[in-house]
């Protein structure tokens, strides 16, 4: 008799994750209302910042140099936010199972999900951008100062659709995780991204300014607008990488109870 | 002499206060087709979840392909394949992007992932929707997309949790050949199901599991002769079955049970003697003590 033999084969780290990868952009790009969403959102935003609200909040016609860095952070939040949906939807459909049944890091799964999402967002950030000098945005940054612009937006970006990931593996299933994600997308909103901070009430004030989107935002329009930066640029990088370090601990603690045993 | 695919000792698992498996031996032949037959919620889900790395058993041993479950999970995964009982496709990818997804996965170069796609397609017979979202697909074809997935790199041992609930019978025959032919190339294959004639056209031995409990193991035939020899059936005019009576399949037997009959049916009754099927192993085997006894008791009744 013969005997059907097991392909004894490794699966290199580089391939699994190149494959995941592929599969989540792929997907990204076959999601078309939320593709959609993610082009008309700025462009629009950008729009009613400039046009509607921009000439009761500053009357010069100045006010598209201060929205852009915070209309670049509210976007790329929304944007990360898909990825609780896709992780949710992987995790109770059968397909996960399927990866988990074979000699592959099956985690692997959750970081294509956080690349397609860095590669999606980071997209939206370049029309935001392109829309913003559509609308009369100039920026008086020299290179090196775009390039660390654009590492701090990308650093969030990564940090934000972690704790995206997290929320996707955590909750039940797909809606759930879209309406837990919902709360987090309000932060931007009580933050410098929209108004300085002093203009809010005090206590209110105290939320603005302790939350990680205040110093991320002012360290973006420093490093876009020349604004002084002080202590944001620091502070930014903390609060990133510490939720990110959150974010990631969370996902693989959840994704082992969840993949582990049932 | 043949080695054993897979060998269950003592196997338990309990869900809180729940016993979903109480005590599982089962050995598996290698190049045999076994069959798991059991209600909803019998526990044969679990089995297979536990036989295949998803989840840890409580207690008990299993091995399978020689490797323990518990604690060479690696050398497990790279000797089996498992089509769950919800297909395990990505519904936003084409067929042709799902099996090079895996064959990838799986550690084939691209040259053979694109060989092996090409293959497979053609043998379930999704060359024509390739290239077609697998959302579009119908049941039969995603179940048979599933299957096709789960051979890209032929293990030794595949394991169909229920692989043709919901299918039509067209589909289900054909998937069927498949799994003969997957049998015929030495390939193990473990299955559960709920229905009996899957069981009895498909395998070689088929465990009934009720209740977390084995209950019988034995071939077709041998779960059959147990119930009986013949057994009696009585038709009313519409050809309904009225009543069902199994016996020992002996001259004597069968005349004292018709006799034991006689005023009591209806004018018009119909006889038929047949051998059991497995629908009457099955309903002896899994039901309560009580029922089976009332089984026993018509047969007794009959027979003086």
């Amino acid at each position: 008799m013969t005997t059907a033999r097991a392909m004894e084969r490794k699966t290199s780290f580089f391939t699994t994750n190149a494959v995941f990868i592929g599969r989540s952009i792929r997907l990204s790009l076959r999601n078309t209302e939320a593709l959609l969403m993610a082009i008309i959102l700025p462009v629009m935003l950008m729009l009613l910042f400039t046009y509607v609200f921009g000439g009761a909040i500053d009357a010069t016609g100045d006010y598209v140099v201060y929205v852009v860095p915070g209309i670049i952070l509210l976007c790329a939040g929304f944007g990360s936010s898909s990825t609780a949906v896709s992780v949710a939807e992987d995790m109770t459909n059968g397909i996960i199972d399927r990866f988990r049944t074979m000699p592959i890091q099956s985690v692997s799964v959750i970081t294509g999900h956080i690349v397609a999402s860095l590669a999606r967002n980071l997209v939206a950030t370049a029309i935001v951008i392109g829309a913003g000098h559509l609308v009369g945005y100039r920026s008086s940054a020299s290179a090196g100062e775009w390039l660390a612009a654009i590492g701090v937006i990308a650093l969030f970006i990564l940090a934000f659709t972690w704790l995206f990931a997290a929320i996707g593996l955590s909750s039940g299933n797909p809606s759930a995780a879209s309406g837990y994600g919902f709360a987090l997308l309000f932060l931007p909103y009580l933050s410098s991204a929209f108004v300085p901070t002093s203009t809010m009430p005090s206590w209110l004030r105290g939320v603005a300014d302790h939350q990680p989107i205040t110093p991320v935002i002012e360290t973006i329009r420093g490093l876009l607008n020349g604004t002084p930066i002080h202590d944001n640029g620091w502070l930014s990088l903390a609060w990133c990488l510490g939720l990110l370090a959150v974010a990631f601990i969370w996902c693989l603690l959840v994704f082992k109870r969840k993949a582990g045993r049932r | 002499m043949n080695r054993n695919a897979i060998e269950i000792r003592g196997l338990r698992k309990s869900y809180g206060q729940q016993t979903v498996l109480g005590g599982i031996d089962l050995t598996v032949q290698e190049g045999t087709i076994y069959a798991l037959l059991g209600p909803n919620g019998a526990g044969k889900t679990t089995l297979i979840h536990i036989l295949t790395t998803l989840t840890d058993a409580d207690a008990g041993t299993a091995k399978v392909a020689g490797y323990d479950v518990a604690t060479e999970r690696n050398g497990v995964k790279r000797s089996i394949s498992l089509t769950g009982q919800f297909a395990a496709v990505d519904e936003m990818l084409t067929s042709r992007e799902n099996l090079t997804m895996i064959g990838r996965l799986s550690g084939l170069t691209a040259t053979e992932t694109r060989a092996r796609t090409a293959e497979l397609l053609e043998i379930f017979d999704l060359t024509a929707a390739a290239d077609k979202r697998v959302k579009t697909y119908s049941g039969g074809m995603r179940r048979r997309l599933d299957l096709a997935i789960s051979l890209v790199t032929e293990c030794p041992v595949l394991f169909l949790d229920e692989p043709t609930t919901g299918l039509d019978t067209t589909s289900r025959r054909a998937l069927w050949d498949i799994i003969m032919q997957l049998k015929s190339r030495g390939i193990t294959v473990f299955l559960t199901t709920q229905y009996l004639e899957e069981a009895d056209q498909l395998a070689d031995m088929i465990s009934v599991i009720s209740g977390g409990k084995v209950v019988a193991t034995g071939t077709a035939e041998q779960l059959k002769s147990r119930v009986g020899g013949e057994v009696i059936e009585l038709l009313d005019e519409h050809d309904n079955v009225v009543m069902s009576i199994p016996t020992s399949g002996s001259l004597h037997d069968v005349r004292q049970t018709l006799n034991g009959l006689g005023e009591k049916a209806a004018p018009g009754t119909r006889v038929t003697i047949r051998k059991p099927s497995m629908d009457d192993v099955f309903v002896t085997l899994t039901t309560t003590s009580t029922a089976a006894s009332a089984i026993q008791t018509t047969n007794e009744e009959a027979a003086i």
